[in-house]
């Protein structure tokens, strides 16, 4: 059963219906999902959590929608890895890897879709669609297919063929919208406005945030039921980064845990960084940017929810970084040799950015870190294609693999 | 008719000019400012715009040749 209990303006706190609407009739805030919290104090426990599935959905209480009637392809209850290697090499000894490629789809989307999804459904649609570059579309398309709904997925109409493929083979309706990136922006908020479909970050957007709080919920659990010290949490609409703090609050709301002192550290890449440009400026109003990145499920120039983004920086006293698209690459292969973690390259952001936070004595060596790396490197693999080692090429013999190992050897590029 | 909700941001060479009076007569459609803030470096504002929809359209594309930045109320729709 669901605790919720009205949808609720983030700015004037007006309350509104559960239904699919997502922004304030009076003020244009964005709304949120509020929700009976005493009555989810009564009803969880560490153990009946422990007790849930090994999935996201162990923490249904906490959702705006009946577990009984999920969309559940798996998503979630990913690994929390324990990252030595590495620590080593950026001095940190409490250094853990939220893996969340591990989802159904390959990336975080995953927990969204499905409440979106499921919620979706219990509202009576039929049709789920979304605006998307790549692991959202792919989420979408993925959990439509399983629930039986008709899906519409809106891509930029240069959108690179293998990310095309990871949303067609589920058989979507796919539309290829020419035009710049605004231009797509404008025509999928109007579409969302006038047809009778779910469009999961429009007009059901406010319980579709809601998954990403499961992130939080899990990093807790995972670490004994105690809050880290830092979270690394890449930033595009800013919305994950708000949620994972939000769930951490929640737990502490409801009783599960003490209550966090996290600080919680966004990372962009430098070439859509408007949330970390306003950080570091010292401001909470952002200014739009067109994106030029690498990383371009972070490219979001003008980001809803920014501004909150923002306010939790400076609420949790954390910081941002913003990384080139070089060091982005470096993450990435840093992450991979270390602890054959194989990220796209929101992860390479993200260990970029946690990178110079620990050098900048911001995350202190003993303190709990969780760096969370969002979607799966075989979404991204051209980033890596010229960075990677290239193959020995030998013959079918040994003396043949021999000499071209020495050779490798000889030269230090052999590999580990 | 149709009524649209959209975010216009005026950069600096423009807060002086009077960009949604304009619109309002060289377009059949009517302006309503929702919410804006607005300084000598930056604005901007929240519009509500009825028409047509070709008119509005218009109306858009020729806010957008005047350098204004248009988007939805409530930011980027498109995800990664």
């Amino acid at each position: 059963m669901s605790f919720v209990t009205a949808l609720r303006c983030r700015e004037c706190h007006r309350e509104y219906a559960l239904a699919a609407t997502h922004v304030c009739e009076f003020c244009f805030g964005p709304l949120e999902v509020a929700y009976d919290y005493d009555a989810i104090r009564r009803a969880v426990s560490r153990v009946s959590i422990e007790r849930g599935p090994a999935s996201m959905w162990r923490y249904a209480p906490f959702l705006p929608c009946d577990a009984e009637n999920r969309v559940d392809l798996g998503a979630g209850f990913t690994p929390l890895v324990r990252a030595d290697n590495l620590g080593r090499r950026l001095g940190l000894r409490q250094l853990w890897i939220k893996n969340d490629t591990m989802n159904p789809t390959w990336s975080f989307k995953d927990r969204v879709v499905e409440v979106a999804a499921t919620r979706a459904r219990e509202l009576g649609y039929d049709t789920l669609a979304c605006a998307s570059t790549g692991n959202l579309a792919n989420s979408v398309a993925a959990h439509a297919a399983h629930a039986g709904m008709r899906a519409f997925v809106f891509i930029p109409s240069d959108l690179e063929a293998g990310k095309v493929i990871g949303s067609a083979v589920y058989h979507p309706t796919l539309v290829a919208v020419d035009g710049s990136y605004d231009d797509v922006n404008r025509l999928c908020a109007e579409l969302g406005d006038r047809y009778p479909w779910a469009f999961v970050n429009i007009n059901v957007r406010p319980y579709y945030a809601e998954g990403s709080k499961t992130l939080g919920y899990e990093v807790a659990e995972q670490l004994g039921w105690q809050a880290p010290d830092h979270c690394v949490v890449p930033m595009a609409s800013g919305s994950l980064f708000t949620k994972i703090h939000k769930g951490l609050k929640e737990l502490h709301q409801v009783g599960l845990i003490e209550e966090p002192l996290t600080r919680m550290h966004g990372a962009q890449a430098a070439g859509c960084a408007p949330i970390a440009t306003a950080w570091s400026e010292g401001s909470f109003n952002f200014r739009p940017v067109k994106p030029r990145t690498i990383a371009r499920s972070l490219a979001i120039g003008n980001p809803a929810d920014g501004y909150y983004a923002l306010r939790t920086l400076a609420d949790t006293a954390g910081a941002a970084a913003a990384v080139s698209d070089e060091e982005v690459v470096e993450g990435m292969l840093l992450l991979a040799e270390t602890e054959g973690i194989f990220a796209e390259t929101a992860g390479g952001v993200v260990v970029a950015a946690l990178r110079r936070l620990a050098e900048a004595g911001r995350i202190g060596p003993d303190e709990t870190t969780v760096a969370f790396v969002t979607g799966a490197g075989l979404k991204t693999q051209e980033a890596v294609t010229d960075a990677v080692v290239q193959p020995l090429h030998v013959r079918a013999t040994v003396p043949s693999f021999e000499e071209a190992l020495a050779v490798r050897e000889a030269a230090g590029t052999a590999g580990r | 008719m149709t009524r649209r909700r959209v975010r216009f941001t005026f950069p600096e060479q423009l807060i002086t000019e009077p960009v949604i009076y304009e619109l309002g007569h060289r377009f059949q459609v009517v302006t309503n400012i929702r919410m804006a803030d607005v300084d000598e470096h930056i604005g901007w504002v929240v519009l509500e715009i009825d028409g047509d929809d070709a008119d509005i359209e218009r109306s858009l594309a020729w806010a957008q040749s005047r350098g204004v930045r248009v988007d939805p109320v409530t930011g980027d729709v498109m995800e990664g």
